[in-house]
């Protein structure tokens, strides 16, 4: 296949390239809808992962053996991919991070240091837990102002509050690209040029953008872009903080450490370029080199193809949930992901989660680690189905069956 | 009744079912069936938080046996909840606080009271034998 020519696609023979999905739990097939939470991983990451550590492992960076530098090339190489993958300018602005959260925390910790008493940072009320406690943390140890932008009870950011509290003492917005409670895909190149206009920096959480759509830092323009490996059928345990160079150079260092540095001394030590002033310590090589596999395989797909394929599931699965008496979908914005969370009247999520497990159907339960969230809207939690584009539309038809059986028991 | 012999009535009652969702719609039963909390003893020092699900726990002690009541937001914990009341409750604080709940994986149910699983159970028993524990230093 030449570059640039995509697979064509097609749902059951993508689902042959993912062996996690051939799997039965309580005697029932998987139907794995907890895409949100990790997604599952193609044969391609399975056999790459098992390739480095067969064949290429090795410390990067420093050695001078044959294996060393195959891996520093690996690992490297892996980075410029990404590069490409969300149109970054210079492979030096990809740091590799821990994740999302380790790249949140990168960043209210680094650039951080670069702010004064009285400055403010805001975000959304529809943050994760990952995008709210770092600039809680950080306001409270440099003495900031946390604003929070209100939602509407469709799950949508309200601009024009949004605008009043955007003001010359922000000097950075947080927010996330795609909420992973409600779905709502957030407008998130028109709040980068509202952050610039008053001089404030933005990062966007890509996490659950990452799996569905094609990113374009240079495009969006923001500051910081992060998201996490695991989410995009890579491993876990690393992830990516894109930054613009100009601003990750006026930054201290996060953390201290071998690699990071360019001259060590017990007087003075002087800190390398980038991307590695950011990256101390060995970091998950086999994480960093399948990460990069994971973005050459979805590249290598028809994303209009899949965007089509994962709105229909959706749309899909939110019809016939709408179909029950007592059915309250969590998130109606106009601009939604594959993503459906709810709550019937009466049932607690945890009842309702606990029997589809015991069906073979995974979904997560509980607040999703957006406890203001679920204080706006008044809920304990919802059930949240979050689908990929290895989902079908006959396991959609199964987990309805399921909620039904359920709610008849638990009624 | 001995302990023993009340985890074994369960243990033996849960034989019966051949499948998950049979096991559950019994539990379901059972949780319809506990007795809600007095609203008045729906307090903040009786809440347990939980990741999942919320539990009310009260404890007392009436002639030297522990009687426990609980609640719960979520209908399968109540039934659980009906399950470990059912064989705590009458017994000495140094049976309670000792006590090794087997029957719970017994029957299949341990991801219940499993240390990583976030419901409000793991930690109503543990509240349970701490308060047993202090009935036993007075």
């Amino acid at each position: 296949m030449t570059e640039g020519q995509k697979k064509p696609f097609i749902v059951r023979e993508i689902r042959e390239e993912f062996p996690a999905l051939r799997q039965q739990v309580y005697g029932k097939n998987l139907i794995y809808f907890d895409n949100g939470a990790t997604s599952q991983k193609p044969q391609v990451v399975l056999d790459a992962i098992n390739k480095y550590y067969s064949k290429d492992n090795a410390n990067i960076h420093r050695g001078v053996h044959y294996m060393s530098q195959k891996a520093t090339t690996e690992f490297e190489e892996a980075r410029k991919i990404i590069q490409k993958y969300i149109h970054a300018r210079k492979s030096e602005e990809i740091i590799f991070t821990k994740g999302t959260t380790d790249g949140i925390n990168l960043v209210a910790n680094s650039f951080g240091e670069l702010l004064s008493p009285g400055d403010e940072i805001l975000i959304s009320a529809m943050e994760h837990h990952s995008n709210i406690v770092p600039w809680q943390m950080l306001c409270q140890r440099k003495q900031l102002v946390l604003r929070v932008a209100p939602i509407n009870k469709k799950g949508e950011l309200i601009i024009e509050e949004f605008d009043k509290l955007l003001t010359k003492k922000t000097k950075l917005v947080a927010v996330t690209h795609i909420s992973n409670t409600l779905g709502t895909i957030n407008p998130v190149k028109e709040l980068v040029q509202k952050a610039h206009a008053v001089g404030a920096k933005i990062l966007v959480d890509g996490a659950q953008s990452i799996q569905h759509m094609p990113i374009d830092v240079k495009d969006m323009d923001c500051d910081f872009f992060v998201f996490s490996s695991h989410k995009v059928f890579g491993p876990t345990g690393i992830g990516v903080l894109y930054g613009k160079e100009d601003l990750l150079d006026r930054m201290p260092p996060y953390q201290g450490g071998g690699d990071m540095i360019s001259r060590v001394t017990f007087e003075r030590t002087t800190y390398n370029e980038l991307p590695h002033k950011f990256e101390a310590g060995t970091p998950h090589i086999a994480g960093g080199i399948c990460l990069g596999e994971a973005i050459k395989f979805l590249s290598g797909m028809d994303i209009d193809a899949i965007q089509a394929h994962e709105r229909e599931l959706a749309h899909y699965a939110q019809d016939m949930l709408d179909t029950f008496e007592g059915m309250r979908i969590i998130g109606e914005a106009k601009k939604k992901t594959s993503v459906v969370s709810f709550i019937m009247e009466g049932i607690h999520p945890f009842d309702l989660g606990t029997l589809l497990d015991k069906q073979g159907i995974a979904v997560r339960t509980g607040h999703h680690c957006t406890q203001p969230l679920m204080d706006f809207f008044g809920i304990p939690g919802t059930v949240r189905a979050s689908f990929a584009f290895y989902n079908t539309r006959q396991e959609v038809d199964t987990f309805i069956e399921a909620v039904e059986r359920s709610i008849q028991l638990l009624k | 009744m001995t302990i023993a012999e009340k985890q074994q009535d369960i243990i033996d009652e849960f034989a019966l079912f051949d499948d998950w969702m049979e096991k559950y719609e019994y539990i379901i039963d059972l949780g319809k069936d506990l007795p809600a909390i007095d609203p008045s003893k729906k307090t903040d020092d009786r809440l347990i938080e939980g990741c999942q699900s919320r539990v009310w726990l009260d404890a007392a002690i009436a002639d030297g046996k522990m009687i426990f009541t609980a609640d719960s937001d979520a209908i399968i914990t109540k039934g659980i909840i009906g399950l470990l009341i059912r064989v705590m409750n009458n017994e000495t604080p140094e049976n309670v606080a000792t006590l090794d709940l087997h029957f719970i994986r017994d029957i299949g149910l341990q991801e219940h009271l499993s240390p990583t699983r976030s419901n409000g159970l793991v930690s109503m028993v543990k509240r349970m034998k701490m308060e047993a524990v202090k009935q036993m230093m007075h």
